[in-house]
């Protein structure tokens, strides 16, 4: 252990502590800026750029930055003397300098680091004026919006793409002033690597990275009486959005959300969740197959999440043909709702608007994909995050504290436990565990929790004795964590039959979409037991018992994996040509 | 050039220059899992530079797929140094150096004769692709001020009436040179 004093407190940590956590021990909270440790999904950003963090070491010259300075004995430390005080003002001035004062009008305020901090030093005026940078904006994805010009150089961003995504979207390009966080050669994010998984946006203290907003479209389309308008809501959002009404992390508010997106609107509100059992008919049927058919196209790979189907499609070309066909549950809900409700009620699908309330930035880019499609027309037309909902219903004059719990609107209503675990990562797999399990023995499972899958570690085997067979399965979430299942996949060094891999640490809950939270590893576990919590208590735990889901198949669909099942719900085409040598 | 992903990589397995490059890249050995593989980087762009004459995004990302790494990555070191070009330079390269020696030595009016006689400003390429201009901060030969480098040969101690005659001898003795040059 080492023994330090800060600003007169003795205090002993393990060496290599930072002064920064050293401080904390002793509840003393040095602002931080650029750094940001979040554990649990292995992401440290310590890059020590925005000099915030400063304290004063007695016998060094210079100020040390206490997120990057570990402890060393007899080290006296002082966090608050005026060198320190002023230095940091400065510092956070300098940074202000160089960035646009239109905090009233900013997708970010009120959730922005930067602004909190200035807040918090009680600084009032603009110090320093001189040169600011001018980059154009780009919203070119439709997904991701990056706006160079409340980037304040944190790197974290490039820390959560480069290290623990590993897309390798995001570099510092330039030098000095001019640098800029931006796609290779800057140019636009749409031809980069990104994915849209949003982590970055998870991350950024600033709206420098933020998802493109649909808000706009949605309440024209609300008011337009032409339109009949749906609105579908996944899993994830249920457990995530009382926080914006100041509710515990984790309470499950379905009802309540319901209730308020009637309040706004919507001609009808269904549930992601349908969609998600849908999925789980149609991939599980393609799992029974693949298992009893060969080997050769083992093991199936999930295809619920579209920033892991994006990288799967940029970084494993060669593995795409292993992936499930199945739509995400957003696509086959807005696909069943043009297609079979609308037939139902005797709408034409023109028009009818679906608006989707997801945890996530890639599916505002799943949505606008050519494939993404039921016979010519667009399965989902907007995507809306988490965050943009709460707006929507605060400018409607709803607040969630205070409304009474409705129920959703049939026939795409009725869920399983097993579809809304969807909404954590393993619980794709574990809800497909049930049915598969079901379907190839003749049994139905007493003890339908797999236990196993679940949890906030990025890889989880398990081996599952389905009947006579044993099936090699694994969860995986986090694509740096998936890039090392492929890597090995790809060199034959293990074998599985199912994978399900989410794009985001801990998945949906931990979405890029979601509410915003600086130290977020306890919130997303919150989240995740609000899932199981609301799984437990469903009447219907798998996804093959949901009545609704049986009654479209005996009234529309016919079988899982027909034809017209494949029309609707599968992608075809999607998966473009690899490009080969043969010389 | 520019990069579309589904652009043949045939084109790259056959082209001499890509051969080329391949050959310098495999001389290093690199192993895809050691983290220090990144250290020869740049010395492979130096490489791709001299036999490119630039480094345009289908050159990026072969290296970048060469070292497994991100062709963001290998774009933000690009960025980071003046000396790479993303962007064409004429066949014969006329750099004149602007550092501190050099300019109070006329480097300047050097810089705006060499201008005027091609036509072209600093950072430009003439039409046919021939003389491309660009101004550096210092080669080390502070000693010739004002220095001017074509290609890799040095002409120091330059004057504003040196250039006509400096230019002359690529003009004239054009297919010649410019084969010595290119592949000095």
């Amino acid at each position: 252990m080492i023994n330090l004093t800060i600003d007169g407190q003795l205090v002993s940590v393990p060496e290599g502590t930072t002064i920064l956590d050293a401080a904390r021990k002793l509840n003393l909270d040095i602002p931080t800026l650029c750094y940001l440790n979040l554990e649990k999904i292995k992401y440290l950003n310590k890059v020590a750029s925005c000099r915030i963090c400063v304290v004063e070491v007695e016998g060094r010259r210079n100020l040390a930055p206490s997120c990057a300075t570990p402890v060393s004995e007899g080290m006296k430390v002082i966090t608050n003397s005026k060198r320190v005080l002023s230095s940091r003002r400065k510092n956070l001035e300098l940074i202000i300098s160089n960035h646009p004062f239109e905090c009233l009008v900013c997708a970010k305020s009120t959730d922005c680091e930067l602004q909190k901090l200035v807040w918090e030093f009680g600084i009032n005026t603009q110090r320093y004026t001189g040169e600011r940078s001018e980059h154009p904006i780009d919203r070119s994805s439709g997904a991701l919006k990056r706006d160079p010009n409340k980037c304040i150089m944190c790197r974290r961003c490039e820390t959560m793409c480069n290290e623990v995504q590993t897309v390798g979207a995001l570099t510092a390009f330039g030098r000095g002033f001019n640098t800029v966080v931006a796609p290779a050669e800057m140019n636009p994010i749409v031809t980069s690597a990104c994915v849209y998984c949003g982590q970055c946006v998870s991350v950024c203290p600033t709206a420098a990275l933020t998802g493109v907003g649909y808000i706009k479209e949605t309440w024209e389309a609300l008011f337009n009486p032409k339109k009949h308008v749906i609105v579908q809501v996944a899993p994830a959002v249920r457990v995530a959005i009382g926080e914006e009404f100041g509710m515990e992390p984790g309470l499950p508010v379905t009802g309540k959300l319901v209730a308020g997106l009637r309040r706004l609107g919507f001609n009808a509100v269904f549930d992601t969740t349908f969609g998600a059992d849908l999925t789980i008919i149609e991939e599980s049927k393609e799992i029974i197959e693949r298992i009893e058919d060969g080997q050769d196209d083992l093991p199936i790979l999930t295809s619920c999440c579209p920033g892991w189907i994006n990288f799967l499609e940029h970084q494993f070309p060669d593995l795409k043909y292993i992936a499930s066909t199945c739509k995400s549950p957003q696509q086959m809900t807005g696909a069943i709702v043009k297609t079979y409700y609308a037939q139902k009620m005797g709408i034409d699908p023109k028009d009818v608007v679906v608006v989707s309330v997801m945890p996530c930035i890639a599916k505002k880019y799943e949505a606008a994909l050519p494939s993404e499609q039921t016979y010519g027309i667009r399965d989902v037309d907007y995507v809306l995050t988490t965050r943009e909902i709460s707006k929507m219903l605060k400018e409607g004059s709803v607040n969630l504290n205070h409304i009474q719990d409705e129920d959703f609107d049939n026939p795409l209503g009725f869920s399983s436990g097993a579809g809304v675990i969807f909404g954590g990562s393993g619980g794709v797999l574990e809800a497909a565990l049930r049915t598969v399990y079901a379907k190839m023995t003749g049994h139905e499972l007493e003890d339908v929790n797999f236990t196993s899958v679940r949890g906030m570690a990025g890889i989880r085997e398990a081996e599952i004795q389905i009947g006579d067979r044993t099936i090699r399965v694994a969860a995986v979430s986090g694509l740096g964590n998936a890039r090392k299942v492929l890597e090995k996949i790809q060199r034959r060094e293990e074998r599985y039959d199912v994978i399900e891999i989410m794009a985001c640490p801990g998945g949906c809950v931990n979405g890029g979409g979601q509410p915003y939270a600086e130290e977020r590893d306890e919130i997303i576990e919150k989240r995740m037991h609000g899932l199981y919590q609301i799984d437990r208590n469903s009447r219907v735990r798998k996804s093959h018992q949901n009545p609704a889901i049986q009654a479209l198949y005996e009234e529309f669909l016919g079988e899982a994996g027909s034809k017209k099942a494949h029309e609707i719900l599968h992608v075809t085409g999607l998966m473009s040509e690899s490009v080969e040598c043969h010389h | 050039m520019t990069y579309t992903p589904n652009h043949s990589p045939c084109v790259e397995q056959n082209h001499p220059q890509f051969k080329e490059l391949d050959q310098y890249i495999e001389s290093l050995h690199l192993s895809p899992d050691d983290p220090r593989r990144k250290d020869t980087l740049i010395m492979t762009l130096h490489r791709a530079q001299e036999i490119f004459g630039y480094l345009p995004e289908i050159v990026q990302l072969h290296i970048a797929k060469k070292y497994s790494i991100s062709h963001a990555e290998v774009s933000g070191v690009i960025s980071f140094y003046n000396f790479f070009t993303t962007t064409p330079k004429g066949k014969i390269q006329v750099n004149v150096c602007l550092g501190t020696a050099c300019y109070v030595n006329g480097a300047n009016k050097v810089l705006q004769e060499f201008e005027q006689v091609l036509g072209i400003k600093s950072g430009q390429v003439t039409a046919d692709g021939k003389f491309s201009i660009e101004s550096l901060r210092c080669v080390g030969a502070c000693g010739l001020a004002p220095v001017v480098t074509i290609n890799h040969k040095v002409y120091g101690k330059v004057k504003p009436g040196d250039v006509r005659e400096i230019l002359e001898k690529f003009f004239i003795e054009e297919d010649k040179d410019v084969k010595e040059v290119s592949h000095a």
